[in-house]
């Protein structure tokens, strides 16, 4: 058996009493949601907390609430599976749906959470990995060790971003909302990332994601593509958000959102902004996806050659677009096997 | 909760397992396969990857499939939950038990208590499904040997037999569709 390492369990009932058993906690101390994340990467000993603090009782981060028309808040806890088949975000919303919906498998649907999952550990062949495995390839400075075994000279690391809702909350314009002893922000998502494998969160570890704010859906339309290996289980190695919206038939405001291709989600701002005051046509396609590939800068750590991931990048941008012009069918090649 | 200087924190858990009230002392970061195989006698959950990437450890809360090996017993009280142990009825098997056993739908067996799990969830939600609901239910168990048709197969001869559309012959009901 692979064991989780001993540790203290709290399991508070309010959001108060979660922020403060986290401050109590100090440097040791972590959180935990549905744990698909944090458990495999706790019995590989990627993560070694003394104390673990329960988000899994607190009522009242799980849930849905709001409407196309004035957004949408989801809770933190929320499951995937719940986000993955929520009328209203399927109808209004179907980029984030549908991004649940490829989180890894059902099982882990039914556990895994929003939260968890914009919080995910960052990913890389050399960290993912048991104890023994990385002890016999030499530890790297994500976890026991001092270098980067992908770019050896590397004084940073570049673990991959992995999480496919990510990418399409960015995309959708979302904020969250941070809460801790010392009080609450709500800040937009995309000032929750930092570009750095280690420090990938622009948040303190006592701070708890409570909500997640979508703004009004009206006029907006939203796809998400992920490219894997299998067609279950696996991260993503690309994923591709694009939310758009149209009038009449003209693009009057755009974003392309990727994911995987860096240590946190990744703008292709170039690309958006050719979108903007453009009809969908199959040349004004073909132009943005090829700027939209600029920003990917894949490295040799994941699945799949980087050169080919790169290359996808500009295919799946395509496909988005011609998806939402409606030019190309959408249907179960929402994720793409290889 | 109680814990001596250098020992594991541990709890007293009440956990309700194939409508039975169980009880035991034991350290917080076990998880619920561990308990169950360990502390309660139920090996019939299977450990595989004990790291979510295979789906055999799954048991149903509360009515839904979930990872035994990443799930904690102290987040589970007052839930149900529903073991291999706990398809058969008094001493009968459940129809995909039967199904699967009548089909070949196992070879080492090893995946078969969770797919069983998943198949029972799902056949709860949707009684007939297409073959296209049965393989997305299944997306998450690995099999290593069976090559899946004949669970497939399985999973369909039993939902058309709960159903009251039993199929007479058994050698005519793997291509039942
Ligand atoms: C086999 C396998 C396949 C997977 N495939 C995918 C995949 O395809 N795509 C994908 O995106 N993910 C995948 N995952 C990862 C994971 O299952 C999901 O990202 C899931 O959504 C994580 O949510 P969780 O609630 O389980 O997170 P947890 O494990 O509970 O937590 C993850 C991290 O976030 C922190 N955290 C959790 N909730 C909060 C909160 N409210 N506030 C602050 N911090 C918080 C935790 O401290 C921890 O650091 C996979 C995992 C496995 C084991
Ligand atoms: S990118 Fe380098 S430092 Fe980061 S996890 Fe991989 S090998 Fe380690
Ligand atoms: S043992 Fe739990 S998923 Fe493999
Ligand atoms: S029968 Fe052997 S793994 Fe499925």
């Amino acid at each position: 058996m692979m064991r989780l390492p001993p540790f203290l369990y709290v399991s508070p009932r309010t959001v108060a009493e979660a922020a403060k058993a986290v401050a109590e906690a100090g440097p040791g101390g972590m959180l935990v949601a549905g744990g698909t994340d944090l458990y495999p990467n706790m019995k590989r000993r990627q993560f070694e907390p003394t104390t673990l603090v329960g988000l899994a009782a607190v009522r009242e981060l799980r849930g849905v609430r709001g409407s196309a028309r004035e957004g949408v808040t989801l809770g933190a806890t929320t499951i995937l599976s719940a986000v993955a088949t929520h009328p209203d975000l399927l109808r209004h919303y179907p980029a984030l749906a549908t991004a649940a919906g490829l989180v890894s498998s059902p099982q882990l649907r039914n556990m895994g959470t929003l939260g968890g999952n914009v919080c995910v550990d960052t990913r890389c062949n050399y960290y993912n990995q048991p104890y023994p495995w990385r002890k016999a390839v030499g530890f790297c400075m994500k976890k026991d060790g001092d270098i980067c075994l992908v770019a050896p000279g590397s004084r940073r690391c570049w673990a991959v971003s992995s999480s496919d809702t990510a990418p399409v909350l960015w995309s959708l314009g979302a904020r969250v909302r941070l809460v801790s002893a010392s009080g609450e922000r709500t800040i937009p998502i995309d000032a929750l990332f930092r570009d750095d494998g280690i420090e990938y969160l622009a948040k303190r570890p006592d701070e708890i994601l409570t909500e997640i704010v979508l703004p009004p859906a009206e006029g907006w339309a939203s796809t998400y593509l992920k490219l894997r290996r299998r067609g279950s289980f696996d991260f993503p190695e690309l994923g591709v958000a694009v939310a758009l919206r149209l009038e009449d038939a003209t693009v009057a405001q755009a974003r392309i959102v990727l994911g995987a291709v860096a240590s946190q989600p990744r703008p292709a701002t170039k690309a958006a902004r050719a979108l903007v005051g453009q009809r969908l046509t199959p040349d004004v396609i073909a132009h943005v996806a090829d700027l939209a590939a600029g920003p990917a800068r894949p490295l040799d750590n994941t699945d799949f050659t980087h050169p080919y991931r790169k290359k996808m990048t500009r295919v799946f941008v395509a496909r988005a677009l011609g998806r939402l012009a409606g030019l190309e069918r959408a249907g179960r090649d929402e994720e793409e096997l290889a | 909760m109680n814990r001596g200087p250098d020992e594991p924190m541990k709890a007293r858990i009440e956990l309700t397992v194939n409508g039975e009230r169980r009880e035991a002392l034991v350290p917080v970061h076990k998880t619920l396969l561990e308990v169950l195989r360990e502390d309660l006698d139920l090996t019939g959950t299977k450990h595989g990857c004990e790291l979510g990437e295979c789906g055999t450890c799954t048991v149903l809360v509360d009515g839904e499939p979930v990872l035994s090996c990443l799930a904690l017993p102290a987040e589970l009280e007052g839930r149900e939950i529903l073991t291999v142990e706990g398809l058969a009825q008094g001493g009968r098997l459940h129809p995909l038990q039967r199904a699967f056993a009548e089909l070949g739908a196992a070879q080492c067996g090893y995946c078969t208590p969770g797919i069983l799990l998943v198949a029972r969830a799902l056949l709860e939600a949707t009684p007939v499904p297409t073959r296209e609901q049965v393989r997305v239910a299944l997306a998450g168990n690995i099999c290593r040997c069976t090559g899946y048709t004949k669970i497939l197969d399985a999973v369909e001869l039993a939902a058309l037999r709960m159903a009251g559309r039993t199929p007479v012959a058994t050698a005519a009901a793997g291509s039942a569709r």
